[in-house]
């Protein structure tokens, strides 16, 4: 059998080693594999995405907090401390293959009654019947994003609801440009707030998907990625290739063979200094420029269909609009549908709203009604996501799309097509550039709109559970709480 | 300029019979080694902070009847360890029933530095080995002792 292992104490300089040796000769004893990432003083030593995908199940010797501990959230465990791994490793391992065979995890008692670590090693291998530990590249990809997400949500969450309430309690209309700091009012300290939190969503998820990959060292490089995805608007998605990118370089620098009197000085001066410097480099020039020549070329693309077939338009609109949340196409939707209002043309931005309301609206729903193809983080995070739907805020969706891109987000655009295209038939209208409900009473035929919305929300919902239904591997039912748990650990 | 153990243990930190025969005792007895061979500056808080990790892991004895009582503090000023070998045995609690006969205290400086720590980390994993504890337990003189540290002990 091929196993991993996690050995970790609080000083970090004795029996996390111990525990390690002990773990590796006894596997070595019987014949298995193992691989043992130690969390000591000297850094974690890392087991590999290989070694991680190759075992069958997993140690814990730790009595302190496991980093990345979702890493292994897919296998059969055991948790011990590691004075138990040292002394009777023997013990360890029968527990070991006997969870392998049942394809279960075993906590121990004083770990389940929540001690440090938090009682993680829960999530049972759940259908896993044909071989737990199938695990693909797929599989570290969505690991390393629903790290991201689990660090980002809370952003998203906090600024969501902020903005909602200074829509709420501002003029729905004005309030995004007031400033807070010129002429105090409770709507523009609200807005101001939650606004300043959003921006926080691009730089995190792209840090904390660099640290999923490349542990601490990716952190700085993710963050700054980030933040210049946000400078050069490549919305969540540039985050995502920016977070994988810096998570990639650090991954490729350690592999270079330092001299040892330098290994010191390597996670905190040259992984940072050189992957910062290479993947800004790149995120400026090989993903900015085309960013914006792309945003370019669609504006004037956009702009040239004028209002051939509305229908259509609505529908391309709505495409565009859930495509990337915020990121650039759908600000180019966005920045359409509000530059037509200044001419009195107020159909497009209706179904911008419209098609901008269907993904976090929609996922509400699929969260509320099929939670199972959810983590537990998802279904929290869908109560959220009904207020920022409702307030038009579609960031809402992100931390959805971020966690599992290819299912949800066409999805989404399926949805938001439908609301957008149905707005444009309805002849809805709208003046104002934001708001969500709290400018219903400005829609022209509102009814009608709210039944665009709703047809929306609900082909959205369907949507995600089809792609989620159909397309799951038995690997990823399982994991409802520890990406939670390794968040707030 | 490879890190070798001697930098970490010196034959004056060995001590083949200890002559204390309570926890605290030991840990002071060995900790004077350390501190007259300068290698801790404060000796009284480096003493507090291995009883602090004695407190709250419950101890580092182990069954094998190796103890590691160690700490990570501003008062080390250079990564080292003092071992010791106790005829009659020293009870360090932790998961173990009986007294333990080979010591190593190991001071680590606060700072991080990864070289030493990892020295100290291969000396955590040789212990696990019955040959490697046997060799010490054999040992005629510290030089001796100092002879299967270099052959086993290493980066």
């Amino acid at each position: 059998m091929r196993f991993v292992a996690v050995t970790a104490c609080p000083t970090g300089i004795a029996h996390t080693y111990m525990a390690a040796e002990a773990l590796e000769e006894e596997a070595r004893k019987r014949g298995h594999e193992i691989a043992v990432e130690t969390q000591g003083s000297a850094g974690a030593e890392k087991v590999s995405d290989s070694d991680i995908s190759g075992a069958v199940g997993v140690i814990f010797a730790v009595d302190t907090n496991v980093d990345g501990r979702e890493r292994f959230s897919h296998l059969p465990s055991v948790e011990v401390t590691p004075g138990e791994a040292i002394n009777n490793a023997a013990t360890v391992l029968d527990r070991a293959e006997q969870a392998v065979e049942e394809g279960v995890s075993q906590a121990p008692a004083e770990a389940a009654t929540g001690g440090a670590g938090g009682g993680g090693a829960v999530a049972a291998g759940g259908g896993g019947g044909d071989g737990p530990g199938r695990s693909s590249k797929g599989g570290a990809v969505r690991q390393w994003l629903m790290t991201g997400v689990s660090y980002m949500l809370p952003f998203v969450t906090a600024g969501g609801i902020l903005i909602a309430l200074a829509f709420l309690v501002g003029d729905a209309v004005t309030v995004v440009d007031e400033n807070v700091y010129e002429s105090f009012s409770w709507g523009a300290l609200l807005f101001k707030i939650g606004g300043t939190a959003f921006s926080m969503i691009g730089p995190i998820l792209a840090g904390f998907i660099a640290y999923a990959m490349a542990d601490r060292p990716g952190i700085a490089p993710g963050i700054v990625s980030g933040l210049i995805a946000n400078e050069i608007g490549a919305g969540f998605l540039g985050a995502i290739i920016g977070g994988l990118l810096a998570g990639a370089v650090v991954i490729g620098l350690k592999r270079i063979p330092f001299p040892t009197s330098l290994r010191s000085l390597l996670p905190v001066l040259f992984y940072p200094l050189i992957a910062t410097f290479v993947v800004g480099t790149l995120m400026i020039l090989v993903v900015g420029e085309p960013i914006a020549a792309a945003t370019e070329a669609l504006t004037t693309w956009l702009e040239g269909m004028g209002t051939a077939n509305a229908i259509v338009l609505g529908v391309i609109l709505g495409l565009m609009m859930a495509f990337d949340m915020g990121g650039p196409v759908n600000k180019v939707a966005y920045f359409f549908g509000v530059g037509l209002i200044a001419e009195n043309v107020t159909a497009p931005m209706a179904a911008v709203m419209a098609a901008g309301m269907t993904p976090p609206l929609g996922l509400a729903l699929a969260t509320a009604v099929r939670k199972r193809v959810f983590n537990v983080q998802e279904q929290e995070a869908g109560k959220a996501a009904w207020v920022m739907g409702a307030s038009f805020i579609t960031e809402g969706a992100i931390p959805f799309a971020a966690a599992d891109p290819i299912r949800v987000i066409p999805a989404l655009m399926l949805g938001s097509a439908v609301a957008g295209g149905l707005s444009m038939a309805f002849d809805a209208t709208l003046g104002a550039p934001h708001g969500g409900i709290f400018v219903f009473p400005l829609v022209g035929n509102p009814v009608l709109y709210i039944l665009a919305i709703a047809i929306g929300a609900v082909v959205t919902a369907v949507g995600v559970v089809v792609l989620k239904e159909f397309h799951r591997q038995p690997d990823e039912i399982a994991d409802p709480t520890t990406t939670t748990e390794a968040a707030s650990a | 300029m490879d890190l070798t153990i001697d930098d970490v243990i010196t034959p004056d930190l060995i001590i083949l019979d200890l002559e204390a025969t309570e926890r605290d005792a030991a840990i002071a007895e060995m900790a004077d080694r350390l501190v007259a061979e300068g290698r801790i500056s404060d000796r009284d808080a480096y003493i507090n902070a291995v009883l602090e990790r004695e407190r709250e892991g419950g101890g580092t004895g182990m069954e094998m009847g190796v103890a590691i009582p160690h700490a990570k503090s501003e008062a080390v000023k250079n990564a080292s360890v003092a071992v010791a070998r106790s005829a009659q045995g020293v009870d360090f609690g932790g998961d173990s029933e009986q007294p333990s006969t080979l010591l190593f205290l190991i001071a680590a400086p606060a700072g991080g530095d990864d070289l030493h720590i990892r020295l100290l980390s291969r000396l955590s994993r040789r212990l696990i080995h019955e040959s490697f504890r046997q060799k010490l337990y054999d040992a005629s003189s510290p030089d001796d002792v100092m002879d299967t540290l270099r052959e086993e002990v290493k980066l």
